[in-house]
């Protein structure tokens, strides 16, 4: 940053950072040392990898549609269904939000800002209503089941399942992908397309050697705004998967009302280095793509 | 625009509002289904205001967000000149990196992970609840404060250093110059701090979960309680009435949005005079 050196009252700084620097101390970083701290503890806070060892070796019995039933690791299933669940729902929100933001981006401005607005607009809504709406229309004796039978066609059952599910977290978090992927084109420079585009590259060369590259970024923050309220939810699987499918999310509820915290603690715990470990890997991927384009 | 274009934004308008239509109609459904439309009728909106509980929770979430909103702006505007005016660069990244944890960390982190902070200092204290109105608002000023400061931030920078300078060598003292000079140019900044900090809190429902405790019910968690049973469409008719008040301070926002911009360019012209006058 080429700022002028010498800014006026610097010392001042100090005392200007005071309140937040303890506030975010105790309640940002206190907290998370304390979510590692019960993971590690039993109830009367003495040491033990019980809790954590419990969350990989813990068993119970799943019932297969076929009716067979067999042992599986409980929060092992559950933890590969929350990703399975949100990396699908953020592809999906991925490949209709991409062409969406790209549109929006080269409409005219008034347009773009009405076009904001409106994809703004269900976010205002409270997500409890937003899901609650779905399981309305989605159920078996449902609006859109009511329309189906008025045309003559055969019910759909899709309340209960994963399908639903994925309706819900694309739904609720949809806006989520587009934003930050428009804001992004919105800012590209339209002479860059039309350089490739006089340099022989066709719709789709421009398309993959210039706007994806440099709209990576939105792509980047739009994922990560997805995917990480996608698997840490725990009302959409209630709601819409008639609790069938458990996720991260209930986990941790289910132990935090069950007054388990040390347990929520683990379960979180890990859901929090996994989630980590998962972003770390992906920017590193996404970046690679970005320097091996050019 | 071309014909596939519009085609397909309006699918996607289609899939966007097709739960919020539906809800709409149905808060006016003479009867209790939430499928098949009988007739038109006030009741639900009726039997919502006379439901005291939720009326109370709706008071109790005014009265929380805007707590947590006014602490917030005072609080991350201060921070964001401090963090403006630091020089050590390992400290600015060091601010930078925390205040986005609240950001990019899942809500049910940071209501877990706060949860348990209170929790066990009121162990310590042996309190028989921990959790309160208090737990609560200092869960929403936590993750109120980035949006402060990541809006009041960018204003500062954009702003012209002189200015200030030349309001001090004018002989301003430096509360005079931030009143004068600095917190009219970064005013947009805070306010849209403040009405996102407003909107969030008022929003806010995971977090809430698990640092409230039962004296102290907002409006999303009355939800969350409503939607565990059977639902009537006054859940619908409450709805309704969020969205048209938050359509409409939307639109003021942005009319107010638009007319700032110009006061604020006619008033930071009148006080470069001022300040030459002087």
């Amino acid at each position: 940053m080429q700022k002028k050196e010498p800014r006026l009252n610097g010392g001042r700084a100090g005392a200007l950072l005071a309140p937040y620097s303890l506030w975010s101390l105790i309640f940002i970083l206190v907290p998370l040392v304390f979510v590692a701290y019960y993971a590690f503890t039993d109830e009367s806070f003495r040491f033990t990898t019980e809790n954590i060892t419990r969350f990989f070796t813990a068993t119970s019995n799943l019932k297969a549609d076929d009716g067979t039933v067999s042992e599986v690791r409980t929060y092992l299933v559950i933890f590969s269904r929350s990703f399975k669940l949100a990396l699908i729902s953020t592809l999906i929100c991925l490949v209709l939000g991409y062409p969406m933001a790209y549109i929006m981006a080269r409409a005219k401005v008034r347009t773009q800002k009405t076009m904001m607005t409106l994809v703004m607009i269900p976010m205002w809504m409270n997500f409890l209503i937003r899901t609650y709406a779905w399981m309305t229309i989605l159920q078996d004796t449902g609006i859109l089941n009511n329309f189906l039978t008025g045309l003559g066609l055969p019910v759909v059952r899709i309340i209960g399942t994963e399908t639903a599910v994925v309706i819900g977290m694309v739904y609720d978090f949809f806006p989520y992908m587009i934003l930050p992927i428009y804001s992004i084109m919105a800012k590209m420079d339209v002479k860059l397309l039309e350089a490739a585009r006089d340099l022989g590259c066709n719709g789709f060369g421009v398309l993959k050697r210039v706007i994806f590259p440099l709209s990576l970024p939105g792509v980047i923050s739009g994922v990560t705004m997805v995917l990480i309220p996608s698997i840490s939810t725990f009302y959409i699987s209630q709601k819409l998967g008639n609790g069938k499918f458990f996720l991260i999310g209930d986990a941790i509820e289910g132990q935090y009302i069950a007054n388990n915290l040390h347990f929520a603690a683990a379960i979180a715990f890990i859901m929090m280095v996994i989630l980590l470990v998962f972003m770390g890997v992906f920017r590193y991927l996404t970046s690679k793509v970005v320097s091996g384009g050019e | 625009m071309k014909w596939s274009s519009k085609l397909y934004t309006t699918l996607i308008f289609i899939f966007l509002f097709a739960p919020i239509v539906i809800l709409l109609v149905f808060s006016f459904n003479e009867a209790k289904s939430l499928s098949v439309f009988s007739g038109f009728s006030f009741r639900w909106y009726e039997e919502l205001f006379s439901d005291e509980a939720t009326l109370e929770s709706l008071k109790n979430s005014l009265i929380l967000a805007l707590s947590a909103t006014v602490i917030s702006t005072v609080m991350g505007t201060v921070a964001a000149l401090g963090i403006y005016r630091l020089r050590k660069k390992w400290y600015r990244a060091l601010l930078n990196t925390v205040t986005n944890i609240p950001m990019i960390n899942p809500d049910i982190i940071t209501g877990i992970s706060m949860m348990l902070l209170f929790v066990f200092v009121g162990r310590m204290f042996s309190a028989s609840t921990s959790l309160n109105f208090w737990t609560m608002l200092i869960a929403h000023v936590t993750f109120c404060l980035p949006y402060v400061i990541f809006q009041v931030l960018p204003k500062l920078n954009q702003m012209d250093g002189d200015l200030m300078e030349a309001a001090q060598d004018l002989g301003c003292t430096p509360f005079r110059a931030f009143f004068k000079v600095t917190l009219p140019e970064i005013l947009p900044g805070i306010i849209t701090g403040a009405i996102m900090a407003f909107t969030l809190s008022l929003d806010d429902f995971v977090i809430s979960y698990f640092t409230s405790g039962n004296d102290f019910q907002t409006l999303p968690i009355r939800i969350y309680g409503m939607t565990k049973k059977t639902v009537t469409p006054k859940m619908y008719a409450l709805a309704t009435i969020i969205f048209f008040v938050t359509l409409a301070l939307l639109l003021l926002n942005n009319l107010v949005d638009n007319d700032d911009s110009r006061k604020l360019r006619e008033k930071k012209k009148k006080s470069k005079a001022e300040l030459l006058e002087e």
